[in-house]
């Protein structure tokens, strides 16, 4: 175990170093833009909005928070103190509702959608590969070409075509939402099923295209592997071809781990534009909204928890890389 | 070159990429010259109006010739398109009242269905449980029935300057026709309009221009920073190599949408033209190049012909350009070509988050996406509306894929079949 925990703290303060920088981003960058981004956007949205008290006391409420008037600084300072507690402040778009408040109600359905999604496309993306590399021939010639045409095709493209052929003509799942919207949320047996039966699309949507990619990827593994001494050797010694590709899997499985780690971000991205097509009210139509209602706050806000999401999820995967692969092991015993 | 040129179209999967390509590169340079319309010029009074030809119907009344054609189904079909299936199921529920047997009803049967209906109908009958909202229904139809049948034809009266009076000036019989040759306004849309009642064809292919524009200036600026860094933290090692690995692997896992769209929202909407979006979209995504350039330059450094370079006293530029970046180039192309595709993407996903460039100017593939979901095009089946936009982007980042992996098979040969 002793191994490992240079590894873990490599790891650590690589994730500490990105999420620092990840913030700095996030700070900087519209601010860099000439003109304060929000009284832009306040003076912006005051042309056409009825309710422009409203509007005022929220800029006035956010300057105060994040001092926007102040030098760069001291915002900065605030802007971290604010963030570590969790207050992003009101939503421009969303008034009275607070930042933090719409963004905890969407997150959870992000999550919860594109994990599980991206987890499954990746495990059924490198079983094809792999099958496709073993069993060659035909199943090769029909499952490659498909793949590559839909890692290709954009993530929203995919959604738009599950919802018009399931959606709409067959009529099989529901086109919009995250459940049916004459039910409240709440722990009952219709509207779990209603959930349940709107979760469909998207999560096939996301895990049809991480199929796609990760298909190819396995496939060019495999077969790199199954050309290899080892394999040649094992099967001069007579070693069942089931267990050999068993160990050949495994081999394999270790570069799209990395692949994974350095592909969730795109992934992500791809799969909050899939959100917006199903309107899931997850974190993809979050930034929607907020980007229609010239909502800086929330934009701002919306973006930091991604970032976190996408560096916490490849932080993970590092680190269950690192148990999986044994090379780790060997180099940091030395 | 010539010899390296012959064995990339020797490549299947190049060859048909390059087809592809080439043929959308060639539609859209041609059909401009021909077809010279703003792409933007808003045709439709409504939104969504189906693909076909559509003809003037005060110019075809005003034709000179008409042509009188006695085409005996003229008047099925007329019926037949009139009656909707709405219609035939009420007039199988009426029948079903008066007593006709269930699998005597044919609602695909339009002549034997009208005659049933006028042996049976008859509006004073009271059927219990009928609303009058109903009953009225029913008469109605039953007139519109009677209009259909009549084999007269539909009179054309215009209104006297003078006196205000409607005086007939001429007759359409239900067996005029005109050549459509003949009738002076006639327009083909092919894929009809969009919500605001443009020509999607038209637009389509202004959008792909754009779009594949967007993509070869992101591409390129992505391309050059990622050879640059690469080239430099490759090459010079030390320090810079450091340096410019750390911002790498930063940006490899900070995802480059979310810069994107902190960038784009900063921009605002005023200020986002095509040409920015694609600027924005080229200084977010030269990681890849720049790392693998690196690893490329890395193991290139001390070769023989690097190191007789050096030992000549050549400069760093002279051996980056003569002995370095011969050796890189179908990497770099290779990685080019996916750039400029995932910058098509990346231009389509901004698009539809509303970070896209401003609408007024010209439209792009992501736009033309956008305003297709936002009146629910996919819902109300309109399929001519997002369906070409997605074939196109499909076939677009589809035939530069497989350019690149038929260049990756020339130029590895361990990955050849």
């Amino acid at each position: 175990m002793k191994g490992y925990r240079k590894y873990f703290l490599n790891k650590l303060a690589w994730f500490l170093v990105t999420l620092v920088c990840a913030f700095l981003l996030n700070f900087i960058l519209p601010r860099l833009m000439p003109g304060d981004p929000v009284a832009a956007i306040v003076a912006r949205m005051a042309q056409g909005m009825s309710n422009s008290s409203g509007v005022q006391a929220i800029y006035e409420q956010y300057t105060e928070l994040f001092g926007t008037n102040k030098p760069m600084l001291e915002q900065f300072f605030l802007y971290t103190r604010n963030v570590a507690r969790g207050d992003f402040g009101f939503s421009f778009s969303q008034y009275p509702r607070t930042v933090a408040d719409v963004l905890s109600a969407s997150i959870w359905w992000t999550v919860c959608l594109q994990f599980p999604a991206i987890i499954v496309g990746w495990l059924i993306g490198n079983s094809l590969g792999a099958l496709a590399a073993y069993l060659k021939g035909g199943f090769d010639k029909v499952i490659m070409p498909v793949s590559i045409f839909i890692s290709n095709f954009p993530p929203f493209g995919m959604a738009v075509l599950l919802m018009v052929i399931f959606g709409v003509n067959l009529k099989w799942f529901p086109t919009s939402g995250g459940y049916g919207f004459d039910l409240i949320p709440s722990f009952t047996w219709s509207f779990m099923w209603s959930v349940i039966v709107h979760y469909q699309l998207p999560f096939w949507s996301i895990v049809l295209i991480a199929i796609g990619g990760q298909a190819i990827g396995m496939r060019s593994m495999s077969i790199y592997e199954l050309n290899a001494d080892y394999v040649k050797y094992a099967r001069f010694l007579g070693i069942k071809d089931r267990k050999i590709v068993g160990y050949v899997f495994r081999n394999a499985m270790l570069p799209q781990i990395t692949g994974l780690a350095l592909s969730v971000g795109t992934m992500v991205g791809g799969a909050l534009v899939a959100e917006i097509i199903f309107s899931y009210p997850g974190l993809g139509s979050t930034i929607l909204t907020a980007v229609r209602g010239q909502d800086y706050p929330l934009v701002s806000a919306t973006t930091l928890i991604i970032t976190l999401m996408v560096l916490s999820a490849n932080f993970i995967i590092e680190i269950l890389y690192g148990i999986i692969d044994p090379r780790i092991k060997a180099a940091q015993a030395d | 070159m010539k010899h390296i040129i012959r064995q990339v179209f020797h490549s299947g999967k190049f060859v048909v990429g390059f087809c592809i390509f080439v043929t959308i590169l060639l539609v859209v340079i041609i059909y401009p010259l021909f077809i010279t319309d703003s792409p933007l010029a808003i045709l439709g009074q409504g939104t969504f109006f189906p693909p076909g030809i559509y003809v003037s119907t005060f110019d075809s009344i005003n034709s000179p010739t008409t042509y009188t054609l006695d085409l005996n189904d003229a008047a099925a079909v007329r019926i037949a398109n009139k009656l909707s299936s709405d219609d035939r199921l009420a007039i199988k529920d009426w029948l079903l009242v008066a007593g006709i047997p269930e699998d005597q009803i044919d609602i695909t049967d339009t002549k034997k269905l009208l005659d049933q209906w006028s042996s049976n109908y008859d509006p004073k009958k009271n059927i219990p449980g009928m609303t009058n909202a109903k009953r009225n229904y029913f008469v109605r139809l039953d007139n519109s029935l009677k209009g259909l049948l009549s084999a007269e034809g539909a009179i054309i009266a215009t209104k006297n300057p003078e006196t205000g009076i409607l005086e007939q000036t001429g007759i359409v019989n239900q067996s005029d026709y005109v050549n459509i040759n003949q009738v002076a306004s006639v327009r083909w849309l092919p894929l009809g309009t969009d919500n605001f009642g443009r020509d999607v064809l038209n637009e389509l292919v202004k959008a792909t221009v754009v779009s594949l524009q967007i993509g070869f200036v992101a591409g390129i600026i992505a391309t050059l920073i990622g050879l640059t860094l690469g080239l430099l933290a490759g090459y010079i090692g030390g320090i810079a190599d450091d340096v410019i690995m750390f911002i790498t692997n930063l940006f490899t896992v900070i995802p480059s949408f979310v810069l994107l769209i902190l960038i784009s929202f900063s921009i605002g909407q005023e200020q986002r033209g095509a040409f920015t979006i694609a600027v924005v979209i080229g200084f977010t995504s030269w990681v890849w190049t720049a790392r693998a350039v690196r690893s490329q330059v890395v193991s290139l450094r001390n070769r023989d012909h690097v190191n007789l370079s050096k030992l000549s006293g050549h400069s760093i530029v002279h051996i980056i350009l003569t002995d370095i970046l011969p050796y890189i180039a179908s990497y770099v192309i290779m990685a080019l070509i996916l750039q400029i595709s995932s910058g098509i993407l990346a231009e389509a996903g901004l698009s539809i988050l509303g970070l896209g460039p401003r609408t007024t100017d010209v439209p792009t593939l992501g736009l033309m996406m956008n305003w297709a979901m936002i009146y629910q095009a996919q819902i109300l089946g309109k399929w001519w509306a997002y369906f070409p936009v997605l074939l196109t982007i499909a076939l677009i980042t589809f035939s530069m894929n497989l350019m690149n992996t038929g260049l990756d098979q020339v130029f590895n040969p361990a990955l050849r079949d």
